[in-house]
């Protein structure tokens, strides 16, 4: 059972949004984005969040790169890259079909 | 890139697995710096181990990445038990080795297509039959005008090309003085097209230079003697090459891969065939052909119709003849012609070791099966002793598939290591045994190129051996199950079982080559102490070729100058010495009675050969330097009895062939006549002075100076009697100088040779199986000492327990043996050709390979039955 504030599969184009507005963040700051600009309604779980980054890395839409930050632990920064952006134009327009589609369901329903 | 990384990730996997924890230990941190519960923080990943996993999974190949694993974990195994791996490897690489070195040698001589197009469309013309010495035989040897008669038969269907043997020719490039050796083949001009062969250098032979006798006096080199003899020249064409009495002009050098179509043998320089008189001798069968089959043409029409036309031209041939049986020549026109395919080409060599080979390849393979049980005893004792370590895997969660990847792993290791160390074996061992097959007068040349044949040979090899000893242990281990593994019960003896059956295998494969060692041993052995009739012991012979024939009277004076030379005892003179590839035959007729079936062979000797040989004279005298051929013979013991029924033939007549009648003045001892494998012939030894139908002396063309040296090793007047020679008289050359031992040697080379190999290899075969035995019994007395111990602590005795432990093993033992005696009693019939008057009912041979192998596992078992009666039953009980 998927939990009401789960991405359903949108999970990748957030995660490719954010990462073209605010380049370089690393995980953490990518799922409190989600957080934050959803206005705390959608959630993205870590157990989630990482293998999709991974996932989204080895099919090279992202890539990362380790940072020190001031407490001297190291944090791995992602940022988008080309094909990333060619993939986020997809996902957007897929995505805003397909709620369009949705949409025009509930009305005429 | 994404695969490329996810390969590279395979093999950096720690610091991947180390990236991904820093990662998420990172993000907790973030977490709990905003002030998250540091609990709650760390339970938001669920499982870390589960996490990581997910990651790693989707950054690398996951097979892979267990192969890898499995790999490394492998490698610490073998590691761990450095001494029973290396013995498992060395033991393995040697079967290997051996293996792929056999399959090397037999690939170069029996399987490699020759380098010419389609040489799967080659036949060889045989023809199988009862030949005039009223045996089957197989032979291919042809004469020109049957072969022109053939071609002209089927040229629709198929290309007929004459090919002469090779020739070791004596030749020059300068002046007479300055003879070199070199191996030439008359071919058909048309060969080369045929063949569809390119030039390296000038031009080829082609159908135009092999139409009319003696008109095209063009020779083509060998690519390969072209390198060694003259460095690669290209100003080699048109340099004359000066052969008997003909010249010769070089045309053109053959291109790199072609040496001939004769494994065993280079050929250095090819001719037209008509380029010798005997092109249009019915009588001389000198050439093989091969026919090269149009392409959709069926056989078997093809074959009768060459059958047809030869048995038309044997016939017509026959009616000339009149000193034959009618039984004889009904046999010889009833042989039948064959087409045996050719495509690895044709050579005498083939003929003389293909069954040797066949029968060294079974040796390897035996040996090969005893290796490999070895290991897979040793793999199912490690599985035992990992039995703990498996369930535990399984408990956690691996796959029985991963468990046998896990085994398998580590068999391929062992299996890899060991043929990478046989390779480096098959390297250097192929050129050696080849290298041992050399015979006084034939230089074996065979080509033994390491290339994808042999690589592929090799891994197949490999996979097939890591199968086969890795895969049952493999399947056994995976088929864990936890539970039982845990408590430590499970059954023991279904695992002992396996063992036991192994050992039984090797037991039996070890006898079979036993066996068949002490076959081949005893053949050597035999053949070697076959009474010669004559000494050998400090002759020196030597083939004088002088540049014209000359008549007796020079030969003699050239004797006479060497019998002056100091160091020389005696000297004679013969056509050949023994032991030479020469013979002459032919029927004989006593009191003017029709010639019987048997044939008698000849020797032309001078005075004094009896004596020079130390064959001894039974009766009559030795030849005078008056006796002249036709006139006086000395024959040996076979021909009176052939021919006399056994009584004293001295004083009698018989007649060779058209009137040229003999009579005997001596006897002499039976000696070997051309092969020490052949039964003694009747043999009739004539005046080396030969004289015609006028009684004029014949000039003579080439013959052997026998001399028996005053030193022990005759080898050290060579070079000073190669010199006396010429100076004697200056027409004269050697040609070739020897010694009788190495004639007589040449004689056993093969013989030796498996004899040689067979003994190694039952060594190692019986070391091995020793190895094998020695661990299952050991791993034996390891299950069961808690077993022993109670029962000793009870009362039972040394010896019950010695027996307890032993009998299983010792019941394998007897019943691998019984095994093994049956399949070398049904393989000995493919090996009879090789024995020579070794019976394999003999009782030697069955009990020694028995004994042998008895007492090996006497031997082998007293480790284990010591160590089984020494169990403390206190210390073992306390232990448990």
């Amino acid at each position: 059972m998927p939990k009401p504030d789960s991405l359903q599969g949108a999970l990748d184009l957030l995660v490719l949004k954010i990462l073209s507005r605010r380049p370089r963040l690393h995980g953490y700051a990518i799922m409190s984005a989600i957080r934050d600009t959803s206005g705390e309604v959608l959630r993205a779980e870590e157990g989630s969040l990482y293998p999709a980054l991974h996932r989204m890395e080895e099919a090279g839409w992202i890539r990362a790169e380790w940072i020190t930050k001031d407490t001297g632990r190291r944090a791995r920064m992602y940022e988008l890259t080309p094909a990333g952006k060619k993939q986020l134009a997809a996902e957007e327009s897929r995505w805003q079909a397909v709620t369009s589609a949705v949409n025009r369901v509930l009305r005429t329903v | 890139m994404s695969l490329w990384s996810r390969i590279s990730n395979v093999l950096r996997g720690d610091r991947l697995s180390r990236e991904i924890d820093e990662e998420m230990a990172s993000h907790i941190e973030d977490a709990i710096a905003e002030g998250r519960d540091p609990a709650e923080a760390r339970r938001a990943f669920g499982s870390a181990l589960q996490r990581r996993e997910e990651s790693r999974d989707v950054r690398l190949i996951v097979w892979l990445d267990s192969l890898r694993a499995d790999a490394v974990f492998g490698w610490r195994q073998l590691l761990k038990k450095k001494a029973t791996s290396a013995a498992a490897i060395l033991s393995l690489a040697l079967a290997i080795g051996a293996c792929t070195s056999a399959f090397r040698l037999i690939d170069a001589l029996l399987l490699r297509p020759l380098p010419v197009t389609h040489p799967e469309q080659l036949y060889n013309l045989d023809r199988q039959g009862i030949g005039v010495n009223g045996k089957f035989e197989t032979y291919d040897a042809w004469a020109y005008p049957a072969f022109r008669l053939m071609r002209a038969a089927v040229k629709d269907q198929a290309d007929l090309i004459a090919i002469s043997y090779p020739l070791r020719v004596d030749l020059t490039y300068q002046s007479d003085q300055e003879m070199e050796k070199a191996y030439l083949q008359y071919v058909s001009g048309w060969m080369f097209r045929s063949f569809g062969l390119r030039p390296a250098l000038g031009r080829l032979l082609t159908e135009d230079d092999d139409l009319t006798q003696g008109t095209h006096p063009y020779a083509v080199l060998s690519y390969d003697y072209w390198t060694q003899r003259f460095g690669r020249d290209p100003r080699v064409i048109g340099r004359p090459l000066r052969l008997g009495g003909d010249t010769f002009q070089i045309i053109g050098v053959c291109g790199e891969a072609f040496t001939g179509t004769e494994p065993g043998t280079v050929i250095d320089i090819f001719v037209p065939t008509m380029m010798t008189s005997k092109v249009n001798r019915s009588d001389q069968t000198w050439i093989r052909t091969l026919a090269r089959l149009r392409p959709g043409v069926a056989m078997e029409p093809v074959r009768a119709k060459l059958h047809a036309t030869s048995r038309a031209f044997e016939e017509e041939r026959m009616s000339g003849i009149t000193n034959m049986t009618k039984r004889t020549r009904d046999d010889f026109l009833n042989q039948t012609l064959v087409l045996e395919p050719a495509a690895a080409g044709a050579s005498g060599l083939q003929k003389d070791y293909r069954r040797s080979l066949l029968a060294l390849g079974l040796l390897v393979v035996l040996v090969l099966l005893i290796a490999c049980a070895n290991v897979a005893n040793l793999m199912t004792a490690q599985a035992a002793a990992r039995a703990r370590e498996m369930a535990l895997r399984v408990s956690i969660g691996a796959g029985r598939w991963r468990l046998v990847q896990l085994v398998l792993v580590e068999s391929a290791m062992l299996a890899c290591l060991a043929a990478a160390v046989g390779g480096m074996f098959a390297w250097w061992s192929a050129p050696f045994v080849a290298g041992r097959i050399n015979s006084p007068g034939m230089r074996v040349h065979l080509i033994l190129p390491m290339d994808w044949r042999v690589a592929g040979f090799g891994l197949a090899l490999t996979l097939g051996v890591t199968i086969l000893f890795g895969l049952g242990p493999a399947l056994r281990a995976s088929a864990i199950k936890p539970a039982s593994a845990l408590k430590g019960g499970e059954d023991p003896h279904s695992r002992r079982r396996l063992m036991h059956a192994l050992i039984a295998g090797q037991v039996a494969f070890c006898f079979l080559v036993l066996f068949l060692a002490g076959l081949f041993a005893a053949t050597f052995e035999r053949i070697s102490n076959r009474p010669m009739g004559f000494s050998a012991e400090r002759l020196l012979v030597l083939d004088a070729i002088p540049a014209r024939p000359q008549s007796p009277v020079a030969w003699e004076q050239v004797a006479e100058h060497l019998r002056q030379t100091p160091g020389v005892e005696k000297v004679a003179l013969a056509g050949w010495p023994i032991f030479s590839r020469n013979s002459m035959n032919n029927f004989v007729s006593i009191n003017g009675a029709p010639p019987g079936p048997v044939l008698a062979y000849y020797l032309n000797v001078s005075p004094g050969w009896t004596n020079v040989m130390k064959l001894a004279l039974l009766d009559g005298r030795d030849f005078r330097a008056t006796d002249t051929n036709p006139g006086a013979a000395i024959v040996n013991e076979s021909f009176a009895r052939q021919f006399f029924n056994g009584e004293n033939p001295v004083g009698k007549t018989f007649e060779r062939v058209r009137g040229r009648f003999y009579q005997i003045v001596g006897l002499v001892r039976d000696a070997p006549y051309r092969s020490l494998r052949e039964p003694i012939y009747p043999v009739a030894y004539v005046p080396f002075q030969t004289v015609d139908d006028h009684g004029a002396l014949q000039p003579i063309g080439y013959g052997a100076f026998i001399v028996r040296t005053s030193s022990a090793n005759p080898l050290a007047l060579a070079s000073t009697l190669r010199k006396e020679v010429p100076r004697a008289r200056s027409e004269f050359r050697v040609s070739n100088i020897g010694t009788q031992e190495e004639l007589n040697r040449g004689q056993t080379i093969r013989e030796r040779l498996l004899a040689m190999l067979a003994m190694f290899f039952a060594g190692v075969a019986l070391l091995l199986a020793g190895i094998g035995l020695y661990g299952v019994l050991d791993y034996g007395v390891l299950q069961r000492r808690r077993e022993i111990g109670i029962r000793m602590a009870i009362g039972a005795q040394a010896g019950d327990i010695a027996r307890r432990v032993t009998v299983d093993v010792f019941r394998m033992v007897v019943a691998g043996a019984a095994a093994g005696l049956a399949l070398g009693m049904a393989s000995v019939r493919y090996i009879e050709a090789l024995l020579y008057e070794v019976k394999t009912t003999e009782p030697a041979m069955l009990a020694i390979p028995a004994l042998t192998i008895l007492a090996a596992a006497l031997l082998t078992a007293m480790p284990a039955v010591i160590r089984a009666v020494r169990i403390d039953p206190v210390a073992m009980l306390r232990s448990e």
